[in-house]
């Protein structure tokens, strides 16, 4: 979704996986609508994105249930409570209102205008792994970046490329036809992923199309305004300097907390610190449930996270409905009344 | 008791005992003995913060299966002696190693 509406809601979730789904029936409950944003294009976090069809054996009444499973059953029980989602789009600032409110906006300028905010971030979101380089952020934007977004920027120029995974492979023999050089330095002699890209690079390499530096890696770069010189050390400990337009350093990607982290937070080894009560952060309005948080005892099970989000929406109560006082009722006497 | 040699960051070295038939993993030890590291992702071979290099014992060790091998395979700082702690169980294949704590800790 990339419009330049404003979307709004009672709870925004920040994060898609079981713990942000549940706050949503657990806000439902007390009548409070709720907006997902989630930077993965599908919903279910960890367990959709990266073990599907590993079982779980702790989820209380469930013997043994796959994670895709598991995340299926929470979208049906959150659907009379008809959350909103915001899928494949990264939350970037966080602003507040004069009453109080929050305006957030994701990396696709989507806003999100609401009352409280619930950070079920999991992990985090992950983020290219940058190498230990000296100067290397010095040259992020001006000649360095850690993904291929426009490959016509690359069309004529001298390029080398760092890593030994696929996505280093792939733009590897991508590239050789843009580019006027494409150099890929990898710290092995060999390539795990996948053979077809590895044979392909080392024929490339055997034509003549590309310059294959293996047993490499980078130690520091240089320029003046923009990069143009990128220093190698191999195997012999003896130092290279080629000269090049841009690097492009492909070495995966690292869970982190990203953008939030600067949102005055506290923060305690990448994870937020919260008040056990109700889960709040030291930010009025700003809750954090789930793997992403951190206290005395804390563990990261899927079932406390369940047990943060109905703690959290009894506080977050008071900022949605700040008239009314709220009564705690069973789901067994009221039932689930859809909005 | 099965014994090992951690290196921290600061090149500080201290052996370790682990009682045998212990159901836990290295990384899983080294956070327990109080070593700094994330452990982001709980041990599922995703985050590598549990990056080691293993200076002492590496061809005593079990082969690192794919998903640890993908995950070294993208990191700036792997070496031929990395292997990710998360992945390796504690058990007799570790008496004697010696280890050094790479992971990241940001």
């Amino acid at each position: 979704m990339s419009n330049h509406t404003i979307i709004h809601t009672d709870l925004c979730i920040i994060g898609a996986g079981p713990v942000g789904l549940f706050a949503v029936f657990e806000a439902g409950l007390l009548k409070m609508r709720c907006h997902l944003v989630d930077a993965l294009p599908q919903v279910g976090g960890q367990l959709s994105e990266i073990y599907p069809h590993k079982p779980i054996y702790d989820i209380p009444g469930y013997p043994e249930i796959k994670a895709q499973e598991l995340v299926d059953n929470l979208m049906a029980q959150i659907k009379p409570f008809d959350p909103g989602f915001t899928l494949g789009e990264r939350v970037e600032n966080l602003k507040k209102q004069e009453d109080g409110s929050f305006i957030i906006s994701t990396s696709d300028k989507t806003k999100i205008h609401c009352k409280a905010v619930v950070i079920a971030g999991g992990l985090g979101c992950f983020e290219p792994r940058k190498p230990d380089i000296q100067n290397l952020e010095l040259f992020e934007g001006k000649g360095v970046s850690y993904m291929v977004k426009n490959p016509e920027v690359y069309r004529d120029k001298k390029i080398i490329l760092a890593g030994g995974g696929d996505s280093a492979l792939d733009w590897t023999i991508f590239l050789a036809n843009i580019a006027k050089e494409v150099t890929l330095i990898h710290r092995g002699d060999t390539f795990r992923g996948a053979p077809d890209s590895a044979e392909k690079v080392f024929q490339l390499a055997e034509m003549g199309k590309i310059n294959l530096v293996l047993s490499s890696h980078l130690t520091k770069i240089n320029g003046n305004q923009h990069l143009e010189e990128v220093h190698i050390v191999g195997k012999d400990k003896e130092e290279r300097i080629l000269k090049t337009d841009y690097l492009i350093p492909l070495f995966g990607l690292s869970p982190k907390l990203g953008p939030i982290a600067e949102w005055g937070l506290n923060i305690e080894k990448s994870a937020i610190s919260v008040n056990t009560e109700d889960y709040s952060t030291n930010v009025e309005r700003i809750y954090a449930i789930g793997d992403i948080n951190t206290y005395p005892g804390k563990l990261k099970l899927i079932l406390s996270g369940f047990h943060e989000a109905a703690l959290m929406v009894q506080s977050a109560f008071k900022f949605v409905y700040p008239d009314q006082k709220l009564s705690f009722k069973y789901t067994t006497v009221y039932g689930v009344n859809s909005f | 008791m099965i014994k090992l040699t951690v290196i921290d960051r600061d090149d500080s070295a201290q052996e370790i005992e682990i009682p045998e038939g212990i159901n836990l993993n290295l990384m899983e030890v080294l956070k327990a003995s109080d070593y700094n590291i994330l452990a982001t992702c709980g041990g599922m071979a995703l985050c590598a913060t549990c990056h080691v290099q293993v200076l002492e014992g590496l061809n005593q060790l079990p082969e690192p299966q794919d998903t640890e091998l993908d995950m070294l395979d993208t990191l700036p700082d792997a070496t031929s002696e990395s292997r990710l702690a998360c992945q390796l169980k504690v058990n007799e294949k570790l008496e004697g190693i010696v280890i050094k704590i790479r992971g990241d800790i940001v």
